[in-house]
């Protein structure tokens, strides 16, 4: 009985050799600026061409301003890393959503609403989050640069097949816990390599009633527990959520390709090499207190001690954690004082997201010397929000609304955290010096980090509700 | 790809689980466009102090580890972003070799790739290099790919296990693209027979 990744892997194959892994085809190629320009220079050097250009997609996202475009900006490094995807576009006529492009924004956001990943597809892109395109039940993987090389040159990829790990959760999201509460509360369950050479299936009834949004958030930070990929079968939110997309099948191809998307699941009885099961129906916002997305707990709880892991190298980790973070053994959060506040990223910066930052956010203020960054996800994101009023609300509140892009996410653009500076952060990263040298992150949902903003603490977002 | 096939040299110790490659290579430099010319930023953040002052408490700035070429790592090491800047950086650096009990799945591939051999072992094999490592200065270690062993300055020599195919690879210095286009008609196969008839609206409106 074969799983949902053995129907894709199979059909991908472009050949099986004992002794070599196996060769699958790429039917989506994504490219951003910081992983791409060596890869085209390999070719370059190589007298090498693109093989399928129709299949390859580019956006600049990683390093761009996010407060106005003026040209050109002030980071010479970034703005040659522009040029240089831009030459190699026009050069090898691959499309490029540039920043001038209505549908620009962070790769993860905007492909997908451009309706570019369908279900069945391989996607590959140099980017670690490219787990996020699993949520339409398609087989998406992060690749290095000497990859991207690789699947530009040949279309395709040489790869071993993943181990499968399913994860069943099931039960209901209490009100006012999200998709970002439930992954969180996974990988603190996993562990940060819980999933290494995985691919995780998501499965049972709470991903069920999850909406799109909240899939691409569950497979976005797959990765963070080490998985290769994350996987959601393409149901009918999925159908609801490509039809009419500019680049999904339109008319009666669409029904055709549906009735083959509904061919995509695991068969009953498929064999996984692992599963996990949760019961989330309890559920608590969850906020992490560490420097990776493992160090986790309930918001309302306690930071704990570092002689709790039973693990020598676990104990060594918390404690440096704590030090970093500036956090004392059993403290609560709310005596931890938040300086930014971000809410966006390639996990959090979809329409759903800002809704339900904007929900707790309407009709108040932030509190005061936070600074916040709402930065939309993708210009059709920005252009949603904006005429549904959310922009407003963000501003009366006293947020900065910015324009799409990584932004704080990973800080390679203005937009950082200040050393000692605490963050609450919708983005899937808390290590070390992610979001400026000595930041200090603490990941959680948009209704945390909205309720963050108005305290200027960590506090359980339902009180706003 | 350089050819791999044995390497000897000065081991240096890394005691820290979960290194992600934002601290192997630091995003501020991540804009360059080159390929070459990354080691100076190698763990820039950890080899130096906010002021830009060389951290004399950070492992690679003793200087019993000056010039060091095998890194001893803990578990889950090049986990995060996907950069390949990482092993970019540590082989222009200087390294050749990383021993760890794990690593994240995207960083080794990468590894492979530039011909800097990622070596996993079990975590006591692993604990056992490293008290050796911690107690001699100047400790060596001999790389042999070929037999796949590694053997101490001291005599002290374990094996270790790699896929056949990757090491091939490394043995011979092959380069992968080169590999696949020999399966060119392969290729042309696969295209012309799982081509779909919704793919072919796809790829209309892609220009
Ligand atoms: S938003 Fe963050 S995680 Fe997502 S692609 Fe950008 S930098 Fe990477």
């Amino acid at each position: 009985m074969p799983t949902l990744l053995d129907k894709i892997w199979q059909s991908h194959l472009v050949r099986q050799s004992p002794g070599q892994p196996d060769l699958l085809f790429a039917d989506r190629h994504l490219l951003h600026e910081v992983t791409s320009p060596q890869a085209f220079e390999g070719l370059r050097v190589k007298g090498r061409g693109v093989r399928r250009p129709d299949l390859s997609y580019a956006v600049v996202d990683h390093v761009v301003p996010t407060s106005g475009r003026e040209l050109p900006w002030a980071d010479q490094v970034a703005w040659t890393q522009l040029q240089a995807l831009r030459a190699n576009c026009r050069e090898h006529g691959i499309m490029l959503l540039d920043i001038s492009d209505p549908r620009q924004g962070v790769i993860h956001v905007c492909m997908p609403e451009l309706g570019l990943t369908l279900p069945g597809n391989t996607v590959f892109c140099g980017d670690s989050h490219t787990t996020t395109h699993g949520a339409f039940g398609a087989l998406a993987f992060g690749i290095g640069t000497s990859e991207v090389e690789h699947v530009l040159a040949t279309q395709t990829l040489p790869q071993a097949k993943p181990r499968t790990l399913a994860v069943r959760l099931e039960g209901q999201l209490p009100p006012g816990v999200s998709a970002k509460d439930l992954i969180l509360y996974v990988i603190g369950q996993l562990g940060v390599a819980g999933g290494t050479g995985h691919v995780i299936e998501y499965l049972g009834s709470a991903v069920r009633e999850l909406s799109m949004e909240g899939r691409l958030t569950l497979c976005n930070m797959a990765v963070e527990c080490g998985a290769r990929g994350g996987l959601v079968a393409p149901d009918e939110t999925t159908f609801a959520f490509l039809r009419g997309r500019p680049f999904a099948p339109q008319g009666a191809d669409f029904e055709q390709a549906m009735a083959h998307w509904r061919t995509l699941y695991s068969d009953e009885g498929a064999r996984y090499d692992r599963q996990v099961s949760l019961d989330i129906s309890g559920l608590q916002p969850q906020v992490t207190w560490g420097t990776h997305p493992g160090q986790v707990m309930e918001i309302a709880g306690r930071v704990p001690t570092p002689d709790s892991f039973r693990d020598p190298d676990a104990v060594k980790a918390a404690q440096r954690a704590l030090d970093y973070m500036g956090l004392k053994p059993g403290q609560s959060l709310g005596d931890a004082a938040v300086d930014v506040v971000f809410i966006g990223s390639c996990t959090n910066g979809r329409l759903e997201d800002l809704q339900a930052a904007a929900a707790l956010l309407k009709g108040r203020r932030v509190a005061p010397g936070v600074r916040v960054l709402v930065v939309p996800g993708s210009g059709q994101v920005k252009a949603q929000a904006e005429a549904l009023g959310l922009a407003e609300v963000f501003m009366a509140a006293g947020c900065e609304w910015r324009e799409p892009g990584c932004s704080m996410c990973l800080g390679m653009n203005p937009d950082t955290l200040s050393p000692g500076q605490r963050s609450a952060s919708t983005s899937n990263r808390n290590f070390e010096d992610r979001q400026g040298r000595g930041g200090r992150t603490h990941l959680c949902s948009p209704a945390t980090a909205a309720a963050a903003a108005l305290a200027g603490r960590f506090v359980d977002p339902r009180q706003y509700m | 790809m350089q050819k791999f096939t044995t390497f000897t040299g000065l081991a240096a110790p890394l005691d820290r689980a979960n290194v992600d490659t934002d601290q192997i290579l630091p995003k501020q430099f991540l804009t360059r466009v080159e390929r070459s010319g990354w080691g100076q930023f190698a763990f820039y953040n950890w080899r130096h102090r906010p002021d830009g002052s060389p951290d004399p408490g950070f492992v690679l700035n003793q200087a019993r580890y000056r010039g060091a070429s095998i890194l001893l790592a803990r578990e889950n090491f090049g986990c995060g972003s996907s950069r390949e800047h990482a092993p970019w950086a540590l082989l222009d650096f200087g390294f050749r070799v990383v021993i760890a009990p794990s690593f994240a799945v995207i960083f080794r591939n990468n590894c492979f790739q530039n011909g800097l051999l990622p070596i996993e072992l079990e975590p006591q094999m692993q604990d056992e290099w490293f008290r050796r490592v911690q107690a001699k200065e100047g400790y060596v270690i001999q790389v042999n790919l070929r037999d796949q062993v590694l053997t101490g300055i001291d005599g002290f020599a374990c094996q270790f296990g790699i896929d056949p195919f990757r090491k091939r690879c490394l043995l011979e210095g092959l380069d992968d693209i080169g590999l696949t286009l020999q399966d060119e008609a392969a290729i042309q196969t696969h295209e012309q027979t799982h081509r779909q008839p919704w793919q072919a609206a796809v790829a209309g409106v892609t220009k």
